[in-house]
């Protein structure tokens, strides 16, 4: 995961899965840092590419790129969940994932899920409840674009 | 419309890396401008093979590029395919001599009562397995909406799926309840038990087995209310003999376009619209689900402009006296059913039927 180096402080689920207070699996730390619309503003924007939600990004040059700021128009637009996932998993992209835009906090597993590792939350979202989130399930049948292997293919 | 062929054959280990593909294109291209266009089938008609192309390319990258890593493993499948065993049932050596028998005594209950007969015609269903059947319990009944049971009915009815079919039963589409392991010299014991649960009615795949939504009764999305339609036809159909006369017709009623009650695939269909406020109902023929009787699926067409909820017992009516009028006797000699005979025919007699059916003081123009 890489480092975030602005904005506020970044919220981390790490809570153990399971119930039974077993020490949580390393691939089941659940990591989202959570910005502010102000923190996201003022962070330097060097190397940063804003990409519209409609851009295949096979296209594209992504040389020098360290972030990239995925949008979400409206909470019912998911095209950047599809963009941040061929991002980090087809095309190995390395660099910060962000999501912006209409950025709820119901959305925030998904963006974890998708390859995303910052949200700016939209303007008024209280952040509070980001954890709960991010901890709401103890395991997931399919694999993400960052714990890519199955629940079927870790029993194995 | 009904779905399209994406793919004649996939193998079982791919299926999760293909919906993987179906679901990644369809949110790149979906509708957004529209929620009510914002589904799968929208941009299937709308591109058609463009669709089915890039999914397939979408597939090949996932298995090629990504490492295809949901493909399922025997394991897997082997793990998925033990939550679906067969219950233990305790059953005799299935020998010759104790089939003849079982059947013997079945066929002496059957001549002995005819309405057991009938039961053993209409609700009992051929098994894999020589010693069982499986039996429908008919949720069809006057003074209930179709499929509703009461908490005790159902407490009685997990008591005769304990007993008769190894506990366990089977929600149908049809609104029933299926009990699948049922020992073939059990079914006159069964028989009785339904029977004294009121749930013996031998109507499954007639008229009265109809399907109904639960319409503006219970449902806030509903156009017009489904029950009171389902509980007058119920209720003017309840001699069996005449039931039986009729033969298989699939009635199915939805109240509003969300088609929960499948008024679509119906022989007859009825589907509730609001017009003004008020409630209408507009009915279609010659659907189908798609089984042998019926043919290829496909949905009905519509007879003309909607009824009211007054006329529309009487336009069913209607259309089952012009088919009873118009029915003739198959190759086979059997006695051909409503779906054949309206197949044959075309839908212009039923038609006519239907709208001489109608109100005069209730004509209107949709």
């Amino acid at each position: 995961m890489n480092t975030v180096t602005c904005g506020s402080a970044p919220l981390r689920a790490n809570k153990p899965f399971d119930r039974r207070g077993r020490p949580p699996a390393k691939h089941f730390q659940l990591h989202m840092n959570i910005f502010t619309t102000q923190a996201h503003q003022a962070a330097d924007k060097t190397g940063v590419l804003e990409l519209a939600n409609d851009v295949d990004p096979r296209t594209l040059d992504l040389s020098g790129i360290t972030r990239i700021d995925l949008q979400f128009p409206t909470f019912t637009d998911g095209r950047a969940y599809s963009q941040a996932y061929l991002l980090r998993r087809r095309l190995g992209f390395a660099g910060e994932l962000r999501a912006t835009g209409d950025v709820l906090i119901d959305q925030l597993l998904q963006m974890q899920r998708t390859g995303f590792d910052v949200a700016v939350l939209k303007e008024g979202v209280d952040a509070s409840a980001a954890q709960r989130q991010l901890d709401r399930y103890a395991g997931f049948y399919q694999g993400s674009a960052v714990d890519t292997q199955p629940l079927f293919a870790k029993a194995a | 419309m009904n779905g399209v062929v994406f793919r004649d054959f996939l193998p079982w280990q791919d299926i999760m890396n293909y919906l993987e593909a179906v679901v990644r294109v369809y949110n790149r291209w979906g509708r957004r401008d529209n929620k009510y266009k914002a589904r799968i089938k929208i941009l299937v008609k709308a591109e058609g093979q463009r669709y089915v192309d890039e999914v397939e390319t979408e597939y090949r990258e996932i298995l090629e590029r990504d490492g295809g890593l949901h493909t399922i493993p025997q394991s897997e499948l082997a793990r998925v395919q033990a939550g679906f065993v067969q219950p233990a049932l305790d059953l005799p050596e299935s020998t010759d001599e104790w089939l003849a028998q079982a059947e013997a005594t079945l066929g002496i209950e059957a001549a002995k009562t005819p309405a057991f007969a009938r039961w053993l015609a209409q609700n009992v269903k051929p098994h894999r397995n020589l010693q069982l059947r499986a039996v429908s319990l008919s949720f069809k009944r006057p003074g209930y909406a179709p499929g509703d049971a009461t908490a005790d009915q159902l407490d009685a009815a997990a008591v005769l799926v304990e007993k008769y079919s190894g506990g366990e039963a089977r929600v149908s589409h049809t609104q029933n309840l299926l009990l699948p392991w049922v020992r073939l010299d059990q079914l006159h014991a069964l028989w009785q038990d339904a029977k004294a649960l009121g749930v013996a009615q031998p109507n499954i795949g007639l008229l009265t087995d109809m399907i109904a939504c639960p319409g503006g009764d219970y449902c806030a999305l509903a156009n017009a209310r489904s029950i009171p339609t389902a509980s007058a036809i119920t209720e003017r159909y309840q001699d069996l003999d005449e039931l039986h006369d009729l033969g298989p017709i699939d009635l199915h009623i939805s109240g509003c376009i969300n088609s929960c009650g499948h008024h679509h695939s119906g022989h007859i269909g009825i589907l509730g619209v609001d017009k003004d406020g008020k409630e209408w109902y507009q009915v279609t023929l010659g659907g189908s689900d798609g089984k042998h009787l019926s043919g290829a699926a496909g949905p009905g067409k519509v007879v003309g402009p909607s009824f009211s909820a007054a006329e529309v017992p009487d336009v069913i009516e209607a259309i089952l006296e012009t088919y009873k009028q118009l029915r003739a006797p198959k190759a086979n000699g059997q006695q051909e059913a409503f779906i054949e005979t309206l197949r044959r025919v075309g839908q212009e007699p039923f038609k006519a039927a239907a709208n001489a059916a109608r109100q005069p003081h209730e004509t209107q123009t949709a």
